[in-house]
């Protein structure tokens, strides 16, 4: 059972599964996201409120922690089990090829867990009470960051990266999922492609926006 | 022409290896890549030194014996060519060529460019076969096949398990391999029967040979001389999701 389980396509399929999940969550985030530009902190500040405390949420919210971790866990042994495959390098570098957003998966997701890390203790680790500041009032907590320029400049570095690793992830999953043929295949890339832009502009123009016209 | 060849020399398994350059003239470009190493061979014979050691048998492109490491290349630059297929004119006159094995934990080096690739041996004794009574063969018509299908299933046998898709892969995967090898029976009625036990036999096996996983990156596919394509991974991994 075991060699099943642990499995290299299981554990793939366990990754991909994960992996689809967050990318779900992410224009849920975006969507409450985008209440930070209106001026009345209420519509932002309720939602965020709505995410915390309602049953159904915190159901999924515990999914969603469980569905970072294992495709966190997952994706670094998977990584390092793979470098051990190759002990001995080539001396000429591998010119296959390959599109560099596949070949460089781990950094730019080592790249999101960093930002992800930063968020929680920024916003997460406050709901739950480990960082001090106030849960109710996370348009003000996520105005006062957008306005350092140093912080704005890593959203934007961590997004653009994002952007590079859903533009993979998505057609990947699909991949690891068996769902490649030659009509739906290409359908799929055109979808990730838009998702890996749209979704990862529209996180990084809401700090722009408060620069510019707030 | 003449080249400069930078060439991995390696006594045996045991020993280290390092690389070792020659400078080879009157390369002609209607020789094959493996006509141009014969003709450094005989030059190194005739002075008396070791011939580089490399796999090779029919040198028509179907048995999958010879496979090198061509310039950053597995089997040479030019797309869906073995490295006997591949003729000296697709290089100029001055090239250095860099030539080394196949890299892989489960491809360990015999003698200079040749590697053990016995791990795909164990992977296809694993599953990939039918099962069959021997005797006198069945009647042709008694199992019908559709010819689309028949056709995918050819088009996943002309593997010639060269192993050029794990030389290629950054995680050494030999999953187009094993993905080809499944393919060829679950497309067919008479591989249906045994597929579920098959796909699970041979994904065991490919674990247990020390072959790295899947990331989707294409390398195999890109490098593969019979340009066996991806669908056959998602096949593999569908027929293994089946199997349970």
């Amino acid at each position: 059972m075991n060699k099943i389980l642990f499995s290299a396509v299981s554990k793939k399929f366990v990754m991909a599964l994960a992996g689809l999940f967050l990318l779900l969550f992410l224009p849920v985030h975006l969507g409450i996201n985008l209440m930070l530009l209106k001026e009345d902190p209420e519509p932002f500040n309720n939602a965020a409120h709505f995410m915390a405390t309602f049953p159904l949420v915190k159901v999924v919210e515990i999914v969603l922690m469980l569905a970072i971790l294992v495709h966190v866990i997952y994706g670094i042994t998977l990584q390092i089990i793979n470098w051990l495959k190759r002990p001995v390098g080539y001396a000429v570098r591998n010119k296959s090829e390959t599109s560099a957003f596949s070949r460089f998966m781990i950094w730019t997701g080592g790249a999101v867990l960093i930002f992800l890390i930063i968020h929680f203790f920024n916003f997460y680790f406050i709901k739950l009470g480990l960082v001090e500041g106030d849960p109710e009032n996370f348009y003000s907590l996520a105005w006062q960051l957008f306005n350092i320029p140093g912080y704005v400049i890593l959203y934007w570095i961590c997004f653009a990266l994002l952007g590079f690793h859903l533009f993979h992830a998505l057609q990947s999953a699909f991949q690891t999922l068996g769902l490649n043929n030659d009509f739906w295949t290409p359908v799929i890339k055109g979808l990730s492609l838009i998702y890996a832009i749209v979704v990862p502009i529209g996180f990084a123009v809401i700090p722009l926006v408060i620069w510019l016209f707030k | 022409m003449k080249l400069k060849l930078k060439i991995w020399r390696q006594k045996n398994a045991k020993t280290k290896g390092s690389f070792v350059s020659y400078d080879l003239d009157n390369v002609s470009p209607d020789m094959s890549f493996l006509e141009m190493l014969d003709a450094l061979n005989k030059r190194l014979v005739e002075a008396g030194k070791e011939p580089v050691a490399f796999d090779h048998d029919c040198r028509e492109g179907i048995c999958g014996s010879c496979g090198m490491f061509i310039n950053g290349y597995p089997h040479g630059p030019v797309p869906g060519l073995t490295t006997c297929h591949l003729a000296m004119r697709y290089f100029n006159d001055g090239d250095s060529i860099t030539i080394e094995p196949w890299r892989a934990k489960a491809f360990p080096v015999i003698k200079d460019l040749i590697v053990d690739r016995s791990a795909f041996d164990r992977i296809q004794v694993a599953g990939g076969f039918i099962s069959v009574t021997a005797g006198a063969a069945a009647e042709a018509n008694s199992v019908l096949v559709n010819k689309h299908q028949s056709d995918m299933a050819f088009d996943s046998a002309i593997c010639i398990g060269c192993g050029a898709c794990v030389a290629a892969c950054k995680n050494a995967s030999a999953m187009l391999f094993v993905s080809a090898k499944v393919s060829q029976y679950a497309l067919l009625p008479q591989g249906r029967i045994e597929a579920k036990t098959r796909v699970r036999a041979m994904i065991a096996e490919m674990d247990r040979q020390g072959f790295g996983s899947c990331s989707n990156t294409g390398a195999c596919e890109a490098q593969c001389p019979k340009q066996i394509k991806l669908t056959n991974i998602a096949r593999l991994n569908r027929e293994y999701y089946k199997a349970f």
